[in-house]
Parts: C-alpha cells; sequence; structure tokens
C-alpha cells in the first residue's frame, strides 16, 4: 500500500507540475525574467500548491503518525546556517541558468526529451558530488 | 516591468499548482513523508536500504505522468532550448545545490513554506534571487 501511494502521489505531481507549466524552461525563464517580458503564471502555481499545501501540512504537523501508522518525518533543523544560504544560492544559479529544477526535469525524462536525460544525469552527479565530499569529510 | 499576456496562463497554472500542493499534502499524510524531489532522489545515493523502496515508485510515477497528461489533456508543450554544455553546468548547480542546501523548488518552495518553515523561505528567497540575477545576466547582458 505503502509503495502503491507513492506512486499514485508520483503521478499526480507530474500531473500538476505539467498541467501548471513548470515543465516548460521557457516558462520558468520568463518568470524569473524580471526586467524582459515578464510571465507571473509561476506565482499562480506557488499560490496553489501553498493554498492546498497548508492544509495538508497543518494537520500533518498536528499528528504524529500517518494514515498509515507511519511516523511523520518533517524536518526538525530550524538553524539557518552557511549550508543552506550557499546550498539555495547554488541550486538557484542553476535553476535559473536552464529554467529547469529536478520534478520537472524527471517529468520531461518521462516525456521522451532527450535532453532532459543529460540534465538528469548531471544533476545526479551534482547530488553525487555533494555525497563525496560529506563522506571524505568525515 | 512589462507583464507577458501571451504567455501567461493563470488558471492551468493556478490548478496545477493546487494539485501539486494536493499531492504534497496526501504523502505527508498517508506516507508521513516529506514531497521534495531532490530529497527523495538524493536519498537514493546515500546507501538504500529496503525502507527506500517508494522512492523508486514515486520517482516511476513522475516519469509515467507525461502518459497519464496526455491521455487527458493532450501533447504539454516541453521544449529544452539550452544547448547541452549549459544543461551540463545547470544540472550539475542544481544536483549539488539542493543537496548542500537541504532541498529544492518542491521541498522548500513548496512542501516548506506550506508548513511555514523559517528556514524554508530563507532558501525560497536566496534561490529565487540568485535565479533572477542568472536570468538577467544570461539574457539581457550576454543576450543569451
Amino acid at each position: 500500500m505503502y509503495n502503491f501511494i507513492a506512486l499514485i502521489v508520483g503521478l499526480l505531481f507530474g500531473v500538476g507540475l505539467l498541467l501548471s507549466g513548470m515543465t516548460n524552461p521557457e516558462k520558468v525563464i520568463g518568470f524569473l525574467d524580471f526586467s524582459g517580458l515578464w510571465d507571473p503564471s509561476l506565482a499562480f502555481v506557488m499560490a496553489g500548491a501553498i493554498g492546498i499545501g497548508l492544509i495538508g501540512f497543518t494537520i500533518a504537523k498536528k499528528k504524529l503518525v500517518s494514515y498509515l501508522k507511519i511516523p511523520i518525518l518533517l524536518p526538525a533543523t530550524t538553524t539557518i546556517d552557511l549550508k543552506l544560504v550557499t546550498g539555495s544560492a547554488i541550486f538557484g544559479i542553476g535553476w535559473g541558468l536552464a529554467g529547469i529544477c529536478p520534478g520537472p526535469a524527471l517529468v520531461a525524462l518521462g516525456a521522451g526529451i532527450s535532453k532532459a536525460l543529460l540534465f538528469v544525469i548531471s544533476m545526479l552527479a551534482g547530488m553525487g558530488v555533494y555525497q563525496l565530499v560529506t563522506v571524505l569529510r568525515k | 516591468m512589462i507583464i507577458n499576456w501571451e504567455q501567461f496562463t493563470p488558471w492551468a497554472s493556478f490548478i496545477g499548482g493546487a494539485i501539486i500542493g494536493l499531492s504534497a499534502s496526501l504523502l505527508i499524510l498517508i506516507n508521513g513523508r516529506v514531497a521534495g524531489i531532490s530529497g527523495i532522489v538524493g536519498g537514493l545515493l546515500t546507501s538504500p536500504k529496503k525502507q527506500d523502496v517508494w522512492r523508486y515508485f514515486f520517482i516511476a510515477g513522475l516519469l509515467l505522468s507525461p502518459v497519464l497528461y496526455k491521455l487527458m489533456a493532450g501533447s504539454p508543450s516541453v521544449h529544452y532550448p539550452s544547448n547541452g554544455l549549459v544543461l551540463i553546468v545547470a544540472g550539475l548547480l542544481v544536483g549539488f545545490g539542493s543537496r548542500l542546501g537541504s532541498g529544492c523548488t518542491s521541498g522548500h518552495g513548496i512542501c516548506g513554506l506550506s508548513r511555514l518553515s523559517r528556514r524554508s523561505l530563507v532558501a525560497t528567497l536566496i534561490f529565487m534571487a540568485t535565479a533572477a540575477i542568472t536570468v538577467y545576466i544570461a539574457r539581457h547582458l550576454f543576450g543569451g
């Protein structure tokens, strides 16, 4: 059941990304380009997602276990550190360069966009580099 | 600032966003997990355990979603205009940055903001800012 839910939620999440326009890099860049012809659509994606998400996460915060009796794992860290700031800054540069973030990249790969494979492999390599650095520093 | 009315899709974006929010809510309420894509994918690179199998199922759902979308709404418009080198550099930065910063657009921007996390608010403001600066440099200073 647990894995089946994950599959259904992944499907639904991907359909949401496709409908919203997030999977189209040109639309993402159109939103990030404040000094050019600005496309405000992505602000509407955020509003819709957070509007519904607020309800779900407000309920989740009050619960210890999920409906499948699994402990609800919410991030416990609250400190704003250099890792968070630097990581987010680097992520943003990559996002702005191509207009692609992880979820939409996987959806585009599923849609058969060959260039998405190149992006996903590079993204996995970037994650691998982070993992390697973490292991070596221990 | 001039609004690009031709590309503006308020309803599709809002409803698509609501579906994303619904998915994230279902994952946390039923499975107790946060729908952060970089975290779900990155978690497989650490030391995959038996309890991580759901991650493959979630990723399979994402990969199969265009098929479902096509049945309901027709072919989505997905075009990758960037050249290979830009895609490689962007992918490396997105992968590394999202792991170092513990999240991406979904984890911080949607789930984090939905649970009113201060860390996620800071992360979202920073990646929005650096992304906008990058677009400005690439498009207007180098004429990308």
